[in-house]
């Protein structure tokens, strides 16, 4: 059983998909939880305390701005631990009130940074997508072995 | 500061989405609550929210997913059911992380007849999925006609 590292990182498609396929997806909700869900000093509104962007030096330089460090204190591990990554590129989502661009951009370069066997791919948009989609999932799940 | 003690502490939250013609979310609600033992499940529009010790959790999950397996899709949340930082009733407007759902759900149809297909698909046969490598960029030529035939 492999640790996949998704993206988008609250990918309900993927998540569901690397679980499914017999893997453990690497997603954002695990990191959230693992924080709201531990006892200790409050620090509203997420829990992200004044630590989290010094933690976040590991993988962005200090001009860069807390926002992306304080970010990059819960997905930089994440990163780290993942024995393979799905990427999904056109996820326009992901930007917003979800995310920051330029922590998706630093995530993407340390995911291919480290050499791990990744998946690039699109969102399915016809159900003939959609058959390529999960079997190019699968066989790259598959290739990883001990999954189901 | 103040100290934080959260609600839930040591316990897991599943999102259950379904995407069905043959069951809705509140005949999954039913299912779940047959097999629940103390396990907190809240029903949605989507489908439903699970709440409880991982173990218990995962073992509910498993029973609902085959239920009906190409149309039930699961996730991790991070926060418990009516946390009030991310409970619609308490911000107004939509929970943050709705339009994640909203977009990929729109999409789970493709993924759903994907799973449906993935057992008739013939042995050894390469996927070709959609992909940014088959997205057709501008040709610098191309580029060049444009620029000149714009110039004065």
């Amino acid at each position: 059983m492999a640790k996949v590292f998704i993206y988008p990182t609250t990918s309900l498609i993927l998540s569901d998909l690397v679980a499914r396929f017999g893997h453990t997806p690497l997603s954002a909700a695990m990191e959230i939880r693992e924080r709201v869900q531990t006892p200790g000093l409050e620090s509203p509104p997420l829990q992200i305390s004044p630590e989290e962007p010094k933690i976040g030096l590991h993988w962005a330089a200090v001009e860069v701005p807390s926002g992306v460090r304080g970010r990059m204190a819960l997905y930089g591990p994440m990163i780290e631990q993942a024995e393979a990554a799905i990427i999904v590129n056109d996820a326009d989502f992901s930007f917003g009130c979800m995310g920051c661009a330029r922590t998706n951009e630093l995530i993407l370069f340390l995911v291919r940074k480290r050499g791990i066997p990744v998946l690039d791919l699109n969102y399915p948009r016809t159900e003939e997508e959609g058959e390529e989609f999960v079997a190019a999932i699968k066989q790259f799940l598959d290739g990883l072995g001990g999954g189901k | 500061m103040k100290e934080y003690a959260p609600g839930y502490r040591g316990t897991l939250t599943k999102y259950v989405f379904i995407d069905s013609p043959e069951m809705t979310p509140s005949d999954l609600a039913i299912r779940a609550y047959e097999i629940s033992q103390g396990v907190m499940i809240k029903e949605t529009c989507f489908g439903l929210m699970i709440t409880g010790k991982v173990e218990d959790v995962d073992r509910i999950v498993v029973s609902l997913r085959e239920l009906d397996p190409t149309h039930i899709f699961i996730k991790d949340r991070g926060f418990p059911p009516g946390d009030p930082r991310r409970c619609r009733a308490n911000l107004g407007g939509a929970r943050p992380g709705f339009f994640g759902h909203e977009f990929e759900i729109s999409l789970i149809r493709n993924i759903s007849a994907g799973l449906n297909r993935l057992s008739r698909r013939e042995a050894g046969k390469v996927p070709c999925p959609p992909s940014p490598d088959t997205r057709t960029k501008l040709d610098a030529s191309r580029l060049k006609q444009i620029i000149e035939s714009k110039e004065l």
